[in-house]
């Protein structure tokens, strides 16, 4: 062997390792992130019991004594999740049906694009337009002192899911068989008959994917629900009251604590909730896509 | 007759489901267009904010944005598709790259604020580097990993796998083939979804929140351990933490940061759409 064959050997021995070590990098951050979340939160339960810290009734952690109890932030959470996703399961779920078995070419392209467009406004930006119109809407429809409730986040937020719905469950539309169409038509079903009872079902496993990755988009969502919901870390009685998410509250508080401090412990505590929820939900969905795809 | 009236209804029905979901994005659209281009002139663009930001541009905001995305890119493009490449051409269907695809499959679900306690936990505090420029860059980089890694996969495998056995025929090592007979018809893939990863983080807030992003600072940042301001912060701020901002800045604010998102994706969707058009194979 040369020398020239040889510095290009090494050469390529050193690429490939950094391609192995690029590759597991995913991993390596998943870990660190949950690493630090640990490491910053994990302080606050020398002090406050886990079981006072997820079913304890009050979040006052500037107060003196402060209480650290994220019931009220976890039931915002859902009560706007919850919301988000009675409008924009069966919405978007429909115009995934639309868009993916009964529009025609060119407009099946033109409403892809729409979809993608949705995607990409920036979520401070639906958040700006929610306050701005959505809120003085719902404040006079209902006759409210004000319009930042959970309701207006539940709808802002079902705005925010539906690219994902959309899009994952068309994907899912689309990949269903041919064969299975021709079958339904050739026996004399109708084209709406093909498309809710065999293709929609067969479909069933990446629809569902479809819908947990919005929920998991919604329940992370953090810029638009902040500006929407109105900010009272009370528990919630109605949909028609301000409400406070999980994420909603580490944004908000996060700049007013002292580092290292209980509070400051506190918010990352609710961070490494967020962590797990969202694993499991997007974990999960993966499954079911695999599952599809077989 | 009865089965295609059912079915009339029904598509009818899933038509309008659609139209709220179209509709909707064209309404927000056109109010923040019609709003916020009186509040746009070239002094808007290019002055600093004065006043307690009520007068004045949002050049710093702009700027800082510019830098953080840039900065991101130039982290994640290079990780990005180096572990895309590990993904494709090296990794076999095994129990550790079933592991890696999982762990994109998190991170891409990894709420933004989750990425704010990260950055502020990993780069401001361990490693020091204070909120800055730098910080938020990386917070915004690791966000946008997935989207790069995902877009470079696709259009690594979109590749066919003969240009790859005529290559190696040839005696080329592994590597060589990659870099001359695949990477080269794999980049418009790579790039359509380095822009996309470009527009997400330029809209981003939450991750910068506590990583780099600053509240009021007129002056121009020096060095990548400065703090800076951000359109999508900014937007923020002006919304809802200081009262008696006149509407067209905040509507002009929030049309600058819209055009420079929506020009980005519209940029990926032609490079695409010429890609696909060229493609000749």
């Amino acid at each position: 062997m040369d020398t020239h064959t040889k510095i290009r050997k090494i050469k390529e021995f050193i690429i490939e390792r950094l391609i192995f070590l690029s590759g597991i990098m995913s991993i390596i951050i998943v870990a660190l992130i949950f690493a630090f979340l640990l490491k910053e939160g994990l302080t606050l339960f020398w002090q406050v019991p886990l079981s006072d810290f997820i079913f304890a009734r009050n979040w006052y952690p500037i107060s003196d004594p402060p209480q650290f109890g994220i019931l009220p932030l976890i039931l915002g959470s859902v009560l706007v999740t919850a919301g988000a996703a009675v409008i924009s399961v069966p919405i978007g779920i429909g115009s995934a049906l639309f868009i993916a078995e009964i529009a025609p070419p060119k407009t099946k392209e033109i409403m892809k694009a729409g979809v993608e467009l949705l995607a990409a406004i920036p979520s401070v930006v639906i958040g700006f337009i929610g306050m701005i119109t959505l809120a003085p809407i719902i404040k006079s429809v209902f006759g409210l002192p004000t319009g930042l409730t959970a309701l207006s986040g539940a709808i802002t937020l079902a705005f925010m899911a539906m690219p994902t719905i959309v899009s994952i469950a068309e994907d899912a539309i689309t990949a269903v068989p041919r064969q299975y169409r021709e079958a339904a038509i050739a026996m004399g079903a109708t084209k709406w008959q093909t498309t809710w009872r065999i293709v929609a079902y067969a479909a069933r496993p990446g629809m569902l994917a479809a819908v947990m990755l919005g929920i998991g988009r919604v329940i992370g969502e953090t810029m638009a629900v902040m500006m929407v919901t109105g900010n009272a870390a009370l528990i919630p009685h109605s949909i028609l009251q301000p409400v406070r998410t999980l994420t909603a509250t580490v944004a908000a508080e996060m700049g007013e604590t002292v580092q290292g401090g209980e509070h400051y412990a506190a918010l990352f505590a609710i961070g490494i909730v967020l962590f797990i929820i969202t694993f499991l939900i997007n974990g999960a969905a993966d499954l079911y896509l695999h599952k599809t795809k077989k | 007759m009865n089965v295609y009236l059912k079915q009339k209804i029904a598509f009818s029905v899933l038509f309008l489901c659609t139209l709220l979901v179209i509709v909707p994005v064209l309404v927000i659209l056109a109010i923040i267009f019609v709003k916020g281009m009186s509040a746009i002139d070239i002094s808007f663009l290019t002055e600093v904010p004065i006043k307690g930001m009520k007068e004045g541009g949002i050049f710093p905001a702009i700027l800082g944005t510019l830098y953080l995305v840039l900065g991101a890119v130039l982290f994640a493009v290079p990780l990005g598709v180096l572990s895309a490449i590990y993904l494709v051409e090296y990794s076999r269907e095994n129990f550790l790259s079933r592991l890696v695809k999982l762990a994109i499959v998190n991170l891409a679900g990894v709420p933004s604020v989750v990425y704010g306690l990260f950055g502020l936990g990993i780069f401001v505090l361990y490693f020091e580097f204070g909120a800055s420029i730098l910080s938020g860059s990386l917070t915004l980089g690791i966000m946008i990993l997935p989207v790069i890694i995902t877009a470079s996969r696709e259009a690594l495998e979109s590749v066919p796998k003969s240009f790859r056995i005529v290559s190696l025929s040839l005696g080329a090592s592994k590597w060589q083939t990659i870099r001359h007979s695949v990477l080269p018809h794999a980049l418009p893939g790579i790039l359509t979804g380095t822009i996309l990863g470009l527009g997400r983080a330029a809209g981003e807030t939450a991750p910068i929140l506590f990583t780099v992003a600053a509240f009021y600072l007129p002056k121009l940042p020096t060095s990548i351990f400065d703090q800076t301001m951000a359109l999508p912060y900014h937007l923020y701020v002006i919304s809802t933490q200081v009262p008696g901002i006149p509407e067209n800045v905040r509507y002009g604010t929030a049309l600058v940061l819209l055009l420079l998102v929506l020009l980005l994706n519209l940029a990926a969707i032609i490079l695409r759409y010429q890609f696909r058009k060229r493609k000749r194979w």
